[in-house]
């Protein structure tokens, strides 16, 4: 059996995140995809605003952490100016289905070469457990406290299936984190969507359904459980976009 | 290089090309929006990149990245697009970013009218971002002195890592004039800050947030700003226009200097001594400046041309602390205060002042 060996691609600084938290555990799967890809000394991350926002402390390279919801705007800028360095977005569904839905969508319909992570917890976990677009219906939030509705909210976003409608984008793959086979796809879905921008293609998001214990209430064993029971059928996993192989949903 | 006749818009993106500007991000509004056109053609021809951004939220913070990997970057708009652009110009000011935005006024509020005004001078010059930040503020007052504020404004961000603006008007966007461009592009820029990519030797990693951890680490970073702000404000100049022997000095930027200039001659020829200071820095205000040449014993009054509802008479007041009268003579709603309308306003005011 292997040794566990913290990779290379993180600071060494503890993080923040509550037990339980996905964000560790999806931003180590990141950091080890590009170390395994030998790509370290070219990348450059772009973590969105919300819990993993502080994460310009955990990668081990340059980062520019943009305003709430402006990081695919940002990573456009650098990507297209400095094609030759690898450059990805961490962001959460708020950060980029909510703040920064028009950046999201542009970046992916122009095929930015890319790489985009989303962390889709269905909550706002840093301000405190507010509802998000992500959010289920029924969902009880500190803003939807009776649960969400479609009258007062409407109905939660897909972003997988959304961006799959857009000609830009050249990979989709909806993920999780909540048991060790599903750990080990996400890793290679993530590994995949940096693979393809060090080929020139683009654009790739990787969406994982990621829990925020802390928000939600729950302990991290039930929320792993509630991620694979209640959050994988809102939102199911799988390949939306793949056009090395052809498809798009 | 020779003279050529060109649009001021179209002048101002050609000298900011010469100057090595390398990207720009923007969004169409008029009075500018020749400037993303012939960015569209130029960029590709000099190897550099072109994007026509979804909005200019969008547009900025694409500045903001590509200046942020240490490109020379620019974004054009004018006041409508300048607002939605605030945000960023705080953040990226936090963060030390260098990049220059041309702002073409026009008129306001909302959507206010495409012709020439100078509404946005609160905008520019205090910043409608949030916290403690500072930017640069130059102000062309024809089409040659534009060009050659962009190339300075381009160096200027790069050495008080700030974001610096080019506050035009739809006037000088869109009239042509004569102009010779300089290249002046600079070779071995600093951009040892900038995330380029970290080969883990040559430098430490480098990291662009504005998150704080600590008080300290916030104060630190908003006192460097001041910092680098107060230095700036050592270079900052104004022009002056028979001024030397002057009893009523007008002041004004822009297009509304050049009408003053205009309002001098007509005044001097009815034998009153007017003569114009016009400031070429906004922000940081040139204060040392204007009081040299306002802080005299002949200098009755002073009057400051606008138009907007009167926002650089602030600063002018401020400058003067009350050492002298400062009259407001200005039009609002996209009409330019004519030669003779300024005349008459100083001819009215000298008579109460002191005779
Ligand atoms: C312009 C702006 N509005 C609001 C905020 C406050 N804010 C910080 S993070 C956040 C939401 C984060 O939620 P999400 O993106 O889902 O990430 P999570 O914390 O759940 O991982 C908000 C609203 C901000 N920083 N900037
Ligand atoms: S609040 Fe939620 S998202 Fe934030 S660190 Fe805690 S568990 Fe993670």
């Amino acid at each position: 059996m292997a040794e566990f060996r913290i990779t290379g691609m993180h600071t060494g600084v503890p993080t923040h995140y509550c037990p339980g938290c996905s964000h560790g555990l999806i931003e180590r799967l990141v950091m080890e995809s590009i170390e395994e890809l030998g790509i370290q000394e070219r990348v450059i991350a772009v973590p969105g605003v919300g819990c993993a926002g502080l994460a310009a402390a955990y990668y081990n390279c340059d980062c520019h952490s943009p305003s709430h919801g402006r990081a695919l705007a940002v990573a456009t800028g650098i990507k297209r100016v400095r094609p030759d360095n690898i450059v990805f977005t961490y962001q959460g569904d708020g950060d980029l289905a909510s703040i920064g839905m028009m950046e999201t969508i542009h970046a992916a319909n122009r095929g930015e070469v890319l790489t985009t992570i989303m962390a889709n917890n269905a909550a706002y976990g840093m301000t405190g457990g507010q509802a998000s677009p992500t959010t289920l219906l029924g969902q009880r939030t500190t803003t939807s406290q009776q649960g969400r509705t479609v009258k007062a909210n409407g109905y939660p976003v897909h972003m997988s299936e959304l961006l799959s409608q857009l000609d830009g984008v050249y990979y989709i793959e909806r993920v999780t984190v909540n048991t060790v086979p599903n750990i080990r796809k996400a890793k290679k879905a993530i590994k995949h969507a940096f693979q393809n921008q060090i080929e020139g293609k683009g654009f790739n998001f990787v969406e994982v359904l990621a829990s925020c214990p802390t928000t939600w209430g729950m302990s991290p064993v039930d929320a792993a459980k509630w991620i694979g029971t209640d959050m994988i059928r809102e939102y199911p996993l799988g390949v939306f976009v793949d056009k090395d192989q052809g498809v798009q949903r | 290089m020779s003279k050529v006749l060109m649009k001021g818009n179209e002048a101002i993106a050609e000298a900011a090309i010469r100057c090595g500007c390398r990207a720009f991000f923007g969004y169409p509004i008029t009075p500018q929006s020749e400037i993303p056109e012939y960015m569209s053609v130029r960029m590709p021809e000099v190897g550099g990149v072109f994007l026509q951004a979804e909005s200019e939220l969008a547009g900025i913070n694409m500045v903001g990245g590509a200046a942020g990997a240490g490109v020379r970057t620019m974004t054009s708009t004018s006041g409508p697009g300048y607002a939605l652009m605030q945000e960023a110009m705080s953040n990226f000011s936090a963060v030390g970013v260098p990049f220059v935005v041309v702002n073409m006024m026009r008129g306001g509020p909302g959507s206010g009218g495409i012709l020439v005004n100078q509404g946005d001078y609160f905008q520019a010059t205090r910043g409608g971002g949030n916290g403690d930040y500072r930017v640069l503020v130059l102000a062309p007052y024809n089409v040659q002195e534009a060009c050659d504020l962009i190339q300075e404004a381009f160096d200027l961000a790069d050495e008080f890592r700030l974001p610096a603006i080019l506050l035009g008007d739809a006037m000088i966007g869109q009239m042509m004039e004569t102009v010779e461009i300089k290249d002046v592009v600079r070779e071995n820029r600093d951009i040892s800050w900038a995330t380029t990519g970290w080969d883990r030797k040559s430098r430490p990693r480098n990291v662009l947030f504005s998150l704080n951890a600590t008080n300290e680490e916030n104060e630190a970073r908003i006192l460097g700003i001041e910092e680098r702000f107060h230095k700036a404000a050592e270079r900052a100049r104004i022009d002056t226009y028979r001024a030397e022997d002057a009893e009523v000095i007008l002041v004004a930027y822009g297009t509304s200097a050049r009408v003053s200039s205009a309002a001098v001659d007509t005044l001097r020829e009815c034998g009153i001594r007017a003569g114009l200071v016009r400031p070429i820095f906004l922000s940081p205000f040139p204060v040392e400046r204007i009081r040299e040449a306002v802080i005299k014993p002949d200098v009755k009054a002073v009057v400051a041309v606008e138009m907007s509802r009167g926002m650089m008479v602030d600063d002018v007041r401020l400058a003067l602390n009350g050492e002298k009268p400062v009259y407001l003579c200005n039009r609002v709603g996209s009409f330019v205060p004519m030669p003779d309308e300024i005349a008459d306003f100083v001819k009215q005011i000298l008579s109460k002042e002191v005779r």
